[in-house]
Order: C-alpha cells, then sequence, then structure tokens
C-alpha cells in the first residue's frame, strides 16, 4: 500500500473525488512510510491517531459531496507551526515540552479544508541554518544519496524535503526567512514556493524575523503547491501584515502558456567560483522558456551583492527582539537554578541551556547590531541597503519583467558535517540567490529542472512581482514542463 | 571594528545568555568573522534612502482597543515550568 504515498496533491484528490481510494488508505500509507523511515529523521513526531482521525471525518465529508481540493490529503507540518496539543518545539531545547493551546492560522485553514496531519517535521532550530544540522533532534538527512556518504536535505525546513521528496507525505508546509523554502527544496528534487510576504499568516507561527519570514508549500510538483497555497494563505486578523486581498484560484491559472512574457536573467546572480553545471542548468532554464514563448532579457539587480550582510543584520536583529520571550517564565525549558540565583542568573543559564550554537550566535549578533552606539551603523544602515534592493527589482518590473531566472542554490546537497561551523559565513552564502527575494517581500519558487554529474537534483528559482503568485506559478508550471525532471531518490533508508 | 573579549562580554550579557570566561575568544572570533562580512555595507552609498520600515506599502489595520479573547488562565499557565495560584512563579526580583 506503500505506492499511495508516492501520489502527488493533484492525483489524490481526483482519485478521492472519484472514490477509488480513501483518505483512510491514504493516510495509513504515508504513516507506514514515515515510521519506516526513522533513518531519514524527517518527521520528529508521529501523530498517527489525530492523522486517522482527520482522515475519517475528510472521508465523510467527501462522501458528502462537499470536498474542498485538499480534503484528506496527508501532510507533514514543520515543527515551527504551533499545532494545538501536539508539541511544537521549533527544533529547539528551549521550547522542550511546549504543548500550545492553540493551532497557527495556516494549519487551522489546512484542518479546515480538510487537510491530515502525519506529524511534525525536523528543521534547523528556530528556522536558523542551512543544513538541518542546527535541530535539538539531530539531523534530517537527504533521501538523495551518491555514495556512502549523508547528505544534507538542506534547511532551515530540511525535514519537510526530505519528507515529500522520500514520499513520506503528499506535501509539507515549509518557512522561508532567507530560502528556508527554497534551498532544502533544490537540495531534494522538490518544488516549494515563498509567497509575497503577506499573503500567508504569520500568527501561530513561532517568530524568526517577523518582517521576512513567510509560510509556503513544498511539494511533488509546481501545480500541488498552486493547490496547497491556494489553502495556506488568505487575510488573517490576527496578523496585522497580512494582506487583506482576494485569494485567486492558483491552480486554474496553470495553462502553461507563457508566450510574451518578460522573463529577466540577472547578470549579478553569475557569482564567481559558481561550479559550471549551474551556469549550464540555468542556459538550459533560458532557453526551454525560450523555446516556450518567452521573451528572455539581460537585466540588472546592481544591489545583489550587499543582499547577504544586509540580511545578515537584519535578521539577526529581529530574531534577538523575538527570542527575548524565551526566559523560562512563560513556557518550554527553565535551567535548575543554585541557591541564591535571582532572576537574571534564570535568565542567563535558561538561555545557555535552551539555545543551540547557532541561535546563540545570532541573538548576540542582532543584540551587538541593535546596541547602542551601533545601531546607526549597522541596523539603519542595513535597512536603508534593503530599501536599494527592494528599488532594484522594482525598476526592472517597472520595465516590464514579468519573472526572473536564477539559480536557486550556488551548488548541490553537501555532505552532512561537510561545512564547517568554524566559520559561519560559508554556510550563509548558501543562501545567496534566496535571500534578495525576501528582503524584497516578493514571491519566490524553486523548480526542480535537473541533475548534477553525481545524480543530485539541481533548482531553478523564479522570481515573480507582488501579489503574482499565479502568474509567477504559471511560469514556473511551463518551465516544469519543459524541463520534465521525473527522478526519484532510490531507497535506502 | 574589531571586538574583543571584554564587547563579547557586554553582548553575552545584554543578550542574557551565559558564555563561561573561557568560550569569550572563540565568540569573539566568530563575531569578528560575522562583522568582517557585514562590514561589506559600508560601501554602498545610502544617502537620502529611507530605512525600509515596511517591505509592502500597507497601512496596519487597527480596531478597537477591546478585550477580544481571555478569561482563559488555566491555558495561558498550563505550559508554565512553574505556576502557582494563578500566577507564573519566579525567583525573587526584589531584596
Amino acid at each position: 500500500m506503500s505506492e499511495l504515498s508516492e501520489l502527488t496533491i493533484a492525483a489524490a484528490r481526483d482519485a478521492l473525488r472519484k472514490g477509488e481510494v480513501t483518505s483512510v488508505d491514504l493516510t495509513e500509507a504515508c504513516l507506514a512510510a514515515a515510521e519506516g523511515a526513522g533513518a531519514l529523521n524527517a518527521f520528529v513526531r508521529h501523530t498517527p491517531e489525530m492523522a486517522v482521525e482527520q482522515a475519517r471525518a475528510a472521508d465523510a465529508r467527501i462522501q458528502a459531496g462537499e470536498a474542498p481540493a485538499m480534503c484528506g490529503i496527508p501532510l507533514g507540518i514543520k515543527d515551527l507551526f504551533c499545532t494545538k496539543g501536539v508539541a511544537s518545539q521549533a527544533a529547539s531545547r528551549i521550547l522542550d515540552g511546549f504543548a500550545p493551546e492553540y493551532e497557527s492560522t495556516v494549519t487551522q485553514k489546512l484542518f479546515d479544508a480538510g487537510a491530515v496531519m502525519l506529524g511534525k517535521l525536523n528543521m534547523d532550530e528556530f528556522a536558523m541554518g542551512s543544513s538541518n544540522e542546527h535541530s535539538v533532534y539531530g539531523e534530517a538527512v537527504n533521501p538523495w544519496k551518491v555514495d556512502d556518504r549523508r547528505l544534507t536535505p538542506g534547511g532551515s525546513s530540511g525535514g519537510s524535503a526530505a519528507a515529500v521528496a522520500a514520499d513520506l507525505c503528499l506535501g509539507a508546509t515549509g518557512t522561508d526567512t532567507g530560502g528556508s523554502i527554497r534551498q532544502p527544496a533544490a537540495f531534494t528534487g522538490i518544488t516549494g514556493v515563498k509567497p509575497t510576504y503577506g499573503r500567508c499568516s504569520r500568527w501561530g507561527i513561532v517568530a524568526f524575523a517577523s518582517s521576512l519570514d513567510q509560510a509556503g508549500p513544498m511539494t511533488k510538483s509546481v501545480r500541488d503547491a498552486a493547490i496547497m497555497l491556494g489553502a495556506m494563505c488568505g487575510h488573517d486578523p490576527k496578523d496585522s501584515t497580512s494582506a487583506d486581498l482576494p485569494v485567486p484560484d492558483f491552480e486554474a491559472m496553470l495553462t502553461g502558456d507563457i508566450a510574451g512574457k518578460v522573463i529577466g536573467i540577472p547578470s549579478e546572480y553569475r557569482v564567481a567560483g559558481m561550479p559550471a553545471e549551474i551556469e549550464t542548468l540555468w542556459a538550459d532554464g533560458i532557453e526551454m522558456l525560450k523555446a516556450a514563448g518567452a521573451e528572455v532579457r539581460d537585466i540588472s539587480l546592481p544591489h545583489t551583492k550587499y543582499a547577504l550582510p544586509a540580511y545578515y543584520v537584519i535578521a539577526p536583529a529581529e530574531a534577538s527582539s523575538n527570542l527575548a520571550r524565551y526566559d523560562g517564565v512563560r513556557y518550554g525549558h527553565r535551567a535548575q537554578l543554585e541557591q541564591g540565583d535571582g532572576i537574571v542568573e534564570m535568565y542567563e543559564k535558561t538561555r545557555a541551556e535552551g539555545f543551540g550554537a547557532e541561535v546563540k550566535r545570532r541573538v548576540m549578533v542582532g543584540t551587538y547590531v541593535l546596541s547602542a552606539g551601533f545601531y546607526d551603523a549597522y541596523y539603519n544602515h542595513a535597512r536603508k541597503v534593503r530599501t536599494l534592493i527592494k528599488r532594484d527589482f522594482e525598476a526592472v518590473f517597472e520595465a516590464g519583467v514579468d519573472a526572473i531566472l536564477t539559480p536557486a542554490t550556488p551548488s548541490s546537497a553537501f555532505g552532512l558535517g561537510e561545512v564547517s561551523d568554524e566559520d559561519p559565513v560559508q554556510m550563509y552564502l548558501n543562501d545567496v540567490f534566496t535571500v534578495p527575494v525576501n528582503l524584497a517581500g516578493l514571491p519566490g519558487v524553486s523548480v526542480p529542472a535537473g541533475l548534477d554529474k553525481q545524480g543530485l537534483p539541481l533548482g531553478l528559482q523564479l522570481i515573480g512581482r507582488p501579489w503574482e503568485e499565479g502568474d509567477l506559478l504559471n511560469t514556473a508550471y511551463a518551465l516544469e514542463s519543459a524541463a520534465g525532471f521525473v527522478e526519484k531518490p532510490g531507497k535506502w533508508w | 571594528m574589531s571586538i574583543d573579549l571584554e564587547m563579547a562580554a557586554r553582548v553575552a550579557k545584554l543578550a542574557r545568555i551565559r558564555v563561561e570566561e573561557e568560550e569569550l575568544p572563540a565568540l569573539a572570533a566568530e563575531f569578528n568573522t560575522i562583522l568582517g562580512f557585514i562590514d561589506e555595507l559600508r560601501e554602498v552609498d545610502v544617502e537620502n534612502v529611507a530605512p525600509m520600515v515596511s517591505v509592502t506599502p500597507m497601512r496596519l489595520k487597527r480596531r478597537d482597543d477591546v478585550v477580544t479573547e481571555g478569561r482563559m488562565p488555566e491555558k495561558v499557565l498550563s505550559n508554565a515550568p512553574d505556576a502557582r495560584e494563578g500566577f507564573f512563579a519566579v525567583p525573587k526580583v526584589l531584596e
């Protein structure tokens, strides 16, 4: 029965509606697949009872003839989403044992649409990382394997990417602050969408950098991403930055017709030291879109090079402020105190024990750039550079560009432990192509487009105009159809 | 701008994260690597550029200043490491 977990969301929906399969069948197949995939460490918490209960309810809805597209679809949920009564730890020790009394808006919307939760997925602690190596649960492992090395599934949504690529679920939620959906999607040969800032409510998602964080779908196809995104987004009065805009039928916009669309190719994304295979993949992508009738235009985004350093001021600054709430008082871990310890010792010991190395590093860098005397030199300066980065994109969109094509990552998946912890900047470079999109608040999608010579998947990124996810996904759909990427990792786990 | 041990200790204190004395040199070195990377930003001319406040042009919604949800102290306290008599409990703050 495990082959049912290999279905796309679209195929499962159609089969459910025709009565060829039940949600309970799909759910049990996924639960079995997830149960047998301990070596991937993608699911860190299984919720089989809840899943079967939700699946039964979904089957009843489908039988009653009232079935939204996501009804009965089994999903994995990133541990960053608060799920009522189910531990939600953001992969951090400091949230040890935290079981929220509330449900995040995104998961609530998915459940309202009839989706089924299989369990919670691994990630980098507080979504800070690009390799899923910074997790209280231990690292998640990429189902793709070409030699005896264990490879990273990317991060921070590494568990989500591994679970979808290994067919442990039909789709998964991810979040993306600087590339945390798109980079792992590229590393595992799946599709990942970061919507326009404000498209998905952030309410109930553990905050990392509030001006950059967005939730999005991670799926086996662009069509699935369109279906799942439609169920995740929409206005939410509980998130004051959530956009009060209608949600279009993204799936209906997938015509595959991109004739006359203008695709920009930014020269600044041709970075030094980029492997030839990535260059070739990008050139192939350009040819595919041309062949589909798009007009390809060279463009310039002159401040690209400053996006990563600006991000590493703004994101830690916001994180230091957001993570101030972990004080050992209201939830999660509190350090054992010694006789005479006061409240400051409680804070300091709790946070030293509860946060991992990368989180501590970023909280302290953020504290530094916000501290008296450095606020203007670092934080305000970075926010000005952010304005310039956004203007670069606005200028090309005003000149008629519909979407921008770039590589998704500067390499394919690397081995776990291969990028040294000694030099954090080396790891940060993974997000060089994805970070500008968050700084500008734009929608972006990573589409699997080929294999490198080792046999590992590579992705291309498309960046769209704000609020035009439908048009962007249609271009992604055309690219997906042309690339014809169908490879799957061989099962070893 | 280079970070010395004293500054590293100060930042740790401000962040309310205990860092042992012997860990300070490694921490200061990491800060310096990251700040060296961030310092590239100084090349950018930001004269007359406004710092970004909101990435999408939006006016934050307003609502009446009234309680919309409440009266659930047990739920509020349910995850607390130490709660007593309807309150969060912490070590003594004032002598």
